[in-house]
């Protein structure tokens, strides 16, 4: 097995809002840090769920939607380079004799750090499967609910299901490659950028592409391999011939591997304690909605706090023996420097 | 005002409800086995429920992100909302509804 093998300070796990921050908070104390999040970009739940639903209880932000506080977040930390590594999920976590940690990814890459800041939220973030009966035998073989490979829509005929952005992207995209195309959606307006709805109409106009108003019914096909997809439409039941079925119906938060790391968990969450927001295990820590404590509230800014706290104890664990003097970023020269602004 | 959640195990419960708060927070508040895991945001699925007959009708009709989330459910029925979705008020004093299979915590038929 050919792995990648990176050596960092800090790996956090999760590249949402608390995670971001982290970032900060642990950069002011030089250290270095590595983020792995399993969607495609930064900012959790804020870029994925709600990226245009504002959020009003940010201190000093009035009102700041899911993506501006994003793009904010990446705009304040941008001084201490951190390296993100995205559509990748942390499978295992160990600590080893040394004390330190070794992670590996189900994108064959292995992280050695010092301390281990786990920022998942509410766990990470899967497809969700669609309401079809007997859908699973079909998975990943002729049903996919990504396109990691172009290749394999070359010449199939293809089924894509759904209004948003995803839908409407592998629509433009894999439409040049593949024998046919029909987009499904149960109505006729999208949840998408409207260049490429425009764009898809035009090539529904052009006949390039079809697209049913409708739902997803029932598939056919024998040994993983789909051969019709039912399509069940005001005007009743149509199958589609296809070989290809890729259903974007959203995605939902899963806690996954973290239930598998020896942490001791209440209720799905990680319990810490609140001086330094560690974890059962000394070195990892558990920062933003997926931790517990008494009186713990799921909100962004007490994750912020939390990270603050948790940075002072890592600094301890990635520099022992150094004394730590707390400053403001007001009136330290030092802190202005490292954040390029003196 | 008081309102009646039968969760998925099929036990009843009679839960003290505030007018003006969402139906979902009330049956997180008193620890039901509901995700919610967008907080109320109208972004999930996870705080389906039933409502019963009745009540369904004096509910103002889901918006269409609501319906294109209800829809991504295995377990939609013709009496589904979102939870969160529903305002409680006056009106609303006992009201039924029945937790979805769907809304419970690291459930695997999001």
């Amino acid at each position: 097995m050919s792995q990648n093998e990176i050596v960092t300070d800090v790996v956090i796990i999760g590249a949402g809002p608390v995670g971001l921050f982290a970032v900060f908070e642990l950069g002011l104390l030089d250290i270095k840090c590595h983020l792995i999040d399993i969607l495609d970009r930064p900012g959790g739940q804020c870029a994925e769920l709600y990226p245009e639903k504002p959020i009003y209880d940010i201190p000093a932000f009035p009102m700041v939607t899911g993506q501006g506080l994003t793009d904010n977040l990446m705009q304040q930390i941008a001084p201490f380079g951190p390296e993100f590594h995205f559509n990748r999920m942390v499978t295992k976590l160990e600590k080893l004799e040394d004390g330190s940690f070794r992670l590996e990814t189900d994108a064959d890459e292995v992280f050695l750090c010092k301390a281990v800041v786990v920022a998942a939220g509410g766990g990470s973030f899967q497809p969700k499967r669609p309401p079809v009966e007997g859908i699973e035998e079909y998975e990943n073989k002729s049903v996919f609910y990504a396109v990691r490979k172009m290749d394999d829509f070359r010449d199939q005929d293809v089924v894509i299901v759904g209004g948003g952005d995803s839908a409407l992207d592998w629509t433009l995209n894999l439409q040049p490659i593949v024998r046919s195309l029909t987009l499904v959606h149960r109505r006729d307006a999208f949840k998408a950028a409207p260049a490429s709805v425009n764009k898809m109409k035009e090539l529904v106009m052009e006949g390039k592409i079809s697209f049913l108003l409708g739902q997803i019914g029932k598939l056919e096909g024998k040994d993983g391999q789909i051969d019709h997809v039912h399509i069940t439409m005001d005007s009743g039941d149509l199958a589609v011939p296809a070989t290809r079925l890729l259903p974007f119906f959203g995605l939902t938060m899963k806690l996954g591997p973290v239930a598998d790391w020896g942490l001791e968990l209440n209720d799905n969450l990680i319990t810490v304690d609140t001086e330094k927001f560690q974890s059962s295990i000394p070195g990892i820590f558990a920062i933003g909605d997926i931790n517990h404590y008494p009186g713990k509230l799921k909100l962004i800014l007490s994750g912020f706090h939390e990270a603050a706290l948790m940075a002072q104890a890592a600094k301890a664990i990635v520099s022992p023996g150094e004394r730590v003097v707390f400053q403001y970023t007001t009136s330290s020269t030092k802190l202005q420097k490292k954040l390029g602004v003196v | 005002m008081k309102i009646h959640v039968t969760d998925q195990s099929g036990v009843e419960h009679e839960l003290e409800g505030l007018d003006g708060w969402r139906t979902m927070e009330v049956i997180r508040d008193w620890g039901l086995n509901i995700k919610a895991e967008c907080g109320g945001a109208c972004s999930c699925a996870t705080c389906h429920v039933y409502v019963e007959d009745g009540w369904f009708d004096k509910l103002p009709p889901p918006s269409d992100d609501e319906e294109d989330l209800l829809y991504s459910t295995l377990d939609k029925k013709p009496n589904s909302r979102l939870s969160c979705q529903i305002l409680l008020s006056d009106e609303l004093d006992g009201m039924r509804v029945t937790l979805a299979p769907s809304a419970a915590k690291d459930s695997e038929a999001a």
